[in-house]
């Protein structure tokens, strides 16, 4: 059994990587992963409490997260290739028609 | 054999109804060999004034507060979200036929589809009565919102869509992390859930407040609060007008209306604790909202900053944390919504094609040029500003009392302070259409009936909600009585 406080500290150090991520990282693709990350540790989050406080929700949380997380990386994925497209770049800091 | 519950459909029926038209729309785009924009428009309005119709059913609904095992709730408040939201969508759909129409691009039959999920979203969350329900109405809404902002061949939608996606995403994942923290410290996702268990604990409620923090975060971002704005300018202004319209106006509803479920049910026993955090988001959205405005020269953009401001003021009526808070807030938001929609019509109307003619200067003269398009801005503009005799200034009105009646009295005099700054980048739209002469040579001009008899709706609305406010009081008296 893995004690509570380590999953919730494991999160949170996940959490912050991929906060750490989205504000460095000037890739859109880069971006979108570290996006997944942040995603990802609230399943961890999720799945801890739901194992600690022995009620299902959790568990059924964390699945539809998994769900959405896979449809916001479609429709993300598709909006970098359009811009692609349109710019030739991904790179966000070169993404400057309208005044940041 | 697992005991299944109750099901009762009736409360969510203007979802699924959304949802089937959005679904219809999408099944004639892809099989119909021809496809028409009027069709599609007529599916999705049939679609839209089915919903309206189901929601107000729900008006005079006794029984369970919640349904589909406490996921969804079926209240007043619910019912008039719903309704507005609705009806803005049905204008926006107006709005953008006409759009897509003139600008000769390929036929975005995709439009009325996305439209129709977003407003399933948008209706969906303010009904939702548990926190996966908020959070999945969440994605809906705004996936669909990411895409319809690309909806261009413009570079610059392109990329209000990627920044709108990517900041989007971002605040999605702070919300969730703050489920996940309620979810922790109180054992269930219910929305009155939540409450029971704060109320009975004594101390030690760290993670609760983490989760109020990381929800306040995510919620800051959806309804554009400082300091979590950085993205509307930009969205507001690459987004196609029709769809700036639609979201400006519907999200804004959509997401204040959970919001006052998660803070004044769920977080009711903090109170003392949220509440300096919304006054300090309510303090700095109208204090920067206003005075941002003043420095743009674009109209989009100018109005995106208002609707910073706005976003501002509706938090300053939530700051009361009570019945009489709530029901300003809604005021508040009925009139946001047609100010906002009918604002942003009328920038569509005068940008001829496309998204020409959205900078300040060109709004020199419109009063001679155009003088119904030019009335209709000036209308919106006043109300914006809150001038009587317009809903604006009677919405003002009722969010400033109410913060004083709970004690928040420098918060309003900030919010007047900040409402005196604003009246200025709004006045000095007025000057420009009738005081100004028209510059460089005569243009063509965009004056197809359809969508000015659908900015009637709003700019109506403006009037009488100024004139006879009661009319709506009495309503949103009912509304605003959280039921849990």
């Amino acid at each position: 059994m893995i004690r509570l406080p380590l999953v919730l500290v494991f999160s949170a150090l996940l959490f912050s990587a991929g906060v750490y991520g989205v504000l460095a990282r000037r890739n859109a693709v880069l971006v979108l992963m570290s996006i997944e990350l942040m995603l990802n540790a609230v399943n961890v989050n999720l799945v801890g409490f739901s194992a600690a406080l022995r009620s299902l929700t959790g568990q059924i949380f964390a699945l539809f997260v998994i769900a959405v997380a896979a449809a916001e990386v479609g429709i993300g994925l598709a909006i970098v290739i359009l811009l692609f497209r349109n710019r030739e770049t991904i790179n966000v800091d070169e993404v400057n028609l309208l005044k940041w | 054999m697992l005991p299944t519950p109750k099901l009762d459909f009736l409360p969510v029926l203007p979802e699924l109804i959304l949802a089937g038209a959005g679904i219809v729309t999408l099944l004639y785009e892809a099989l119909a060999p021809r496809a028409s924009r009027a069709t599609h428009l007529g599916l999705s309005l049939v679609g839209l004034a089915a919903a309206a119709g189901a929601s107000i059913a729900l008006w005079d609904r006794t029984g369970d507060p919640t349904v589909l095992a406490g996921a969804i709730q079926a209240d007043r408040l619910a019912v008039v979200a719903r309704v507005i939201i609705i009806s803005v969508a049905a204008v926006g759909l107006l709005l953008g036929t006409h759009y897509y129409d003139r600008s000769g691009d390929e036929r975005r039959g995709e439009f009325y589809p996305l439209v129709l999920f977003a407003t399933t979203g948008m209706t969906l969350i303010v009904a939702a009565a548990d926190l996966i329900v908020v959070f999945l109405a969440l994605e809906i809404l705004s996936l669909s919102l990411y895409v319809l902002t690309g909806m261009s061949r413009r570079g610059q939608a392109t990329e209000a869509s990627m920044k709108y996606f990517l900041l989007g995403a971002f605040a999605s994942a702070f919300f969730l992390y703050g489920v996940a923290m309620a979810y922790g410290a109180t054992g269930t996702t219910k929305i009155a859930g939540i409450a029971h268990a704060l109320a009975g604990q004594t101390g030690g409620q760290a993670l609760a407040l983490v989760a109020l923090g990381f929800l306040a975060i995510g919620f800051g971002f959806k309804v554009s609060a400082v300091p979590f704005h950085m993205w509307t300018p930009d969205v507001y202004q690459g987004a196609p007008t029709p769809v700036t319209a639609f979201m400006a106006a519907a999200t804004k509803v959509a997401a204040f209306g959970a919001l006052i479920r998660v803070l004044d049910v769920s977080f009711q026993p903090l109170a003392w604790d949220w509440m300096p955090v919304i006054w300090a988001l309510a303090a700095a959205s109208v204090v920067v909202g206003s005075v941002l405005a003043i420095a743009q020269s674009d109209v989009k953009r100018m109005l995106a900053y208002s609707s910073i401001a706005h976003a501002g003021f509706v938090l300053t009526g939530l700051t009361a944390a009570n019945q009489d808070g709530i029901r300003a807030a809604l005021f508040y938001l009925i009139a946001y919504a047609m100010m906002t929609l009918g604002s942003f019509g009328v920038v569509m109307l005068v940008s001829v094609r496309g998204e020409e003619r959205t900078s300040l200067a060109s709004y020199s003269g419109l009063g001679r040029r155009q003088p119904l398009l030019a009335g209709l801005m000036a209308l919106f503009m006043l109300s914006l500003a809150g001038i009587p005799p317009t809903a604006g200034f009677i919405a003002k009105v009722g969010v400033f009392g109410a913060a004083i009646r709970a004690g928040h009295w420098q918060l309003a005099l900030v919010g007047v302070v900040s409402s005196v700054a604003a009246a200025f980048f709004y006045l000095r739209v007025v000057v420009l259409m009738y005081m100004q002469e028209p510059q460089g040579e005569e243009q063509e001009e965009d004056r197809s009936p359809l969508p000015r008899l659908a900015l009637a709706v709003p700019a109506i609305l403006t009037l009488v909600l100024g004139v006879f406010p009661q009319m709506l009081l009495g309503v949103l008296d009912k509304a605003s009585v959280l039921r849990w």
